[in-house]
């Protein structure tokens, strides 16, 4: 059983936000960012925390898979929160921890409601005028989907080779985890890549 | 059955110190609906079967389905030629598993809908459609080749070429994927190591060195292999391991 994150899974519903076509959710959810950025005040961020939560309860999201896809945001919000706290005092740290995670929810909400090849046919025809000056819509939603796909199986091999450095007593030496990481890394890209190409995806 | 025919086929990777030859010009011609490639590690039969979609581009001479140039039409040839990995991890790019079939289906089924239905039901062929809605990296390893065949099957390829789709699995996983690999209405060739399997194979070629050093009925070419490896002979150690 993997102990990988679970960004960009899908969670199968009925829901309202589950009915709503990709289209709106994406430009609903870019509006609520613009939103809870631009507003400055420390209540209106617990405002828009509680509306996320809300909206989370609403598409049916476990609270199991809430706080593992938060988990990695709220140690970033908690590090950006220091330093926010260190520079223009608690108000401000408090503020943008609250809204980092408001909006990690609301992404969380997307994800979670719409299936991935939903987005990538939505993707399609939205790029579609974009053809006649080069693009190739098809492959630019397949490095969407890889790149939302790519994250759980990072972390996987993070986590891989972090106990192969610890079996072998390589201890906490960074040098000893990134390095192998890094190959790691690129060989499952180029592996992926093979796999892609033997699947006929891109050509 | 599709005719693949490897017309003096070679491939050669330049140095430095020196070129290295990965693959000796080999011809070849393969009809038969089971077909199995045995060898040592880095013997260079991944690299034999990765010219048969285009994986992998000859250096030397060429490679044909059915009269079709794979190097010149390789997008056609690879809806025709389905490939399997060893590590279904790499093959496997969307979160859950009827994603995963559906992105195979992407480019013959435009309907969502229509795509979705299709996909659970290649599912229900290989026992998972009880989780299509489960993340591919919560499956266990014969789940996730289970899978990985799937995606690949899902387009139905009339060759489907498996490169060591065993070696990672446990018994029970490893017998239920031969089960399944035996019982496919594909013309199937087979790369592996356990000689169980091949022997299941009609024809059996052996790669030693980057060449292919017998070829038969799988009896006699398995028992060349295992003279070779028992007298000493050359288990590999010329290819790339690709």
């Amino acid at each position: 059983m993997s102990r990988g994150i679970a960004v960009g899974l899908y969670q199968p519903g009925t829901t309202p936000l589950h009915r709503l076509p990709p289209g709106p959710k994406v430009v609903g959810l870019a509006v609520a960012s613009v939103t809870i950025v631009a507003v400055r005040s420390m209540p209106a961020s617990f405002v828009f925390l509680a509306l996320a939560l809300g909206l989370a309860l609403l598409t049916g999201v476990s609270l199991r898979l809430l706080v593992r896809s938060t988990r990695p945001v709220l140690i970033a919000a908690l590090v950006v929160g220091a330093f926010q706290w260190w520079f223009y005092g608690r108000d401000k740290a408090i503020e943008t921890l609250v809204d980092l995670v408001a909006l990690a929810v609301l992404a969380l909400c997307l994800t979670a409601s719409t299936p991935v090849n939903a987005m990538l046919d939505a993707l399609v025809r939205w790029l579609g005028p974009f053809r006649r000056v080069g693009v190739a819509p098809e492959r630019v939603s397949l490095a969407f989907a890889l790149a939302i796909a790519a994250l759980p199986g990072m972390v996987e091999l993070a986590l891989e080779t972090r106990d192969a450095a610890r079996a072998r007593g390589l201890g906490r030496h960074p040098r000893s985890y990134l390095t192998p990481f890094v190959v790691r890394v690129v060989s499952r890209a180029q592996e992926t890549g093979d796999a892609l190409q033997a699947r006929g995806l891109g050509d | 059955m599709a005719l693949i025919r490897l017309d003096a086929a070679g491939v050669t990777v330049p140095g430095p110190p020196a070129e290295r030859t990965i693959l000796a010009p080999t011809t070849l011609e393969l009809a038969e609906r089971r077909i199995g490639v045995v060898g040592g590690n880095g013997s260079g039969k991944s690299t034999l079967v990765r010219l048969l979609n285009g994986l992998v581009t000859p250096t030397t001479g060429r490679v044909l389905l059915d009269d079709v140039d794979v190097a010149r039409r390789g997008a056609a040839v690879r809806r025709r030629v389905g490939f399997c990995f060893t590590d279904p991890s790499a093959q496997l790019v969307m979160p859950t598993c009827v994603e995963d079939v559906e992105l195979s289906l992407r480019r013959t089924v435009r309907d969502r809908a229509t795509r979705r239905a299709a996909a659970i039901d290649v599912l229900d062929r290989f026992g998972l459609a009880h989780l299509a809605d489960v993340s591919v990296h919560a499956l266990s390893g014969g789940q996730r080749q289970l899978l990985a065949l799937a995606g690949v099957l899902a387009t139905e390829p009339d060759v489907l070429v498996t490169d060591e789709p065993t070696t990672l699995l446990d018994l029970r996983n490893t017998r239920l994927v031969a089960a399944t690999l035996f019982d496919l209405d594909v013309q199937l060739v087979l790369v592996t190591h356990d000689l169980e399997l091949a022997a299941r194979c009609e024809r059996v070629l052996v790669v030693a060195d980057g060449a292919v050093v017998a070829d038969g009925p799988a009896e006699a070419s398995i028992a060349a292999y295992v003279a070779s490896v028992e007298a000493g002979g050359p288990a590999g150690a010329g290819g790339s391991g690709r």
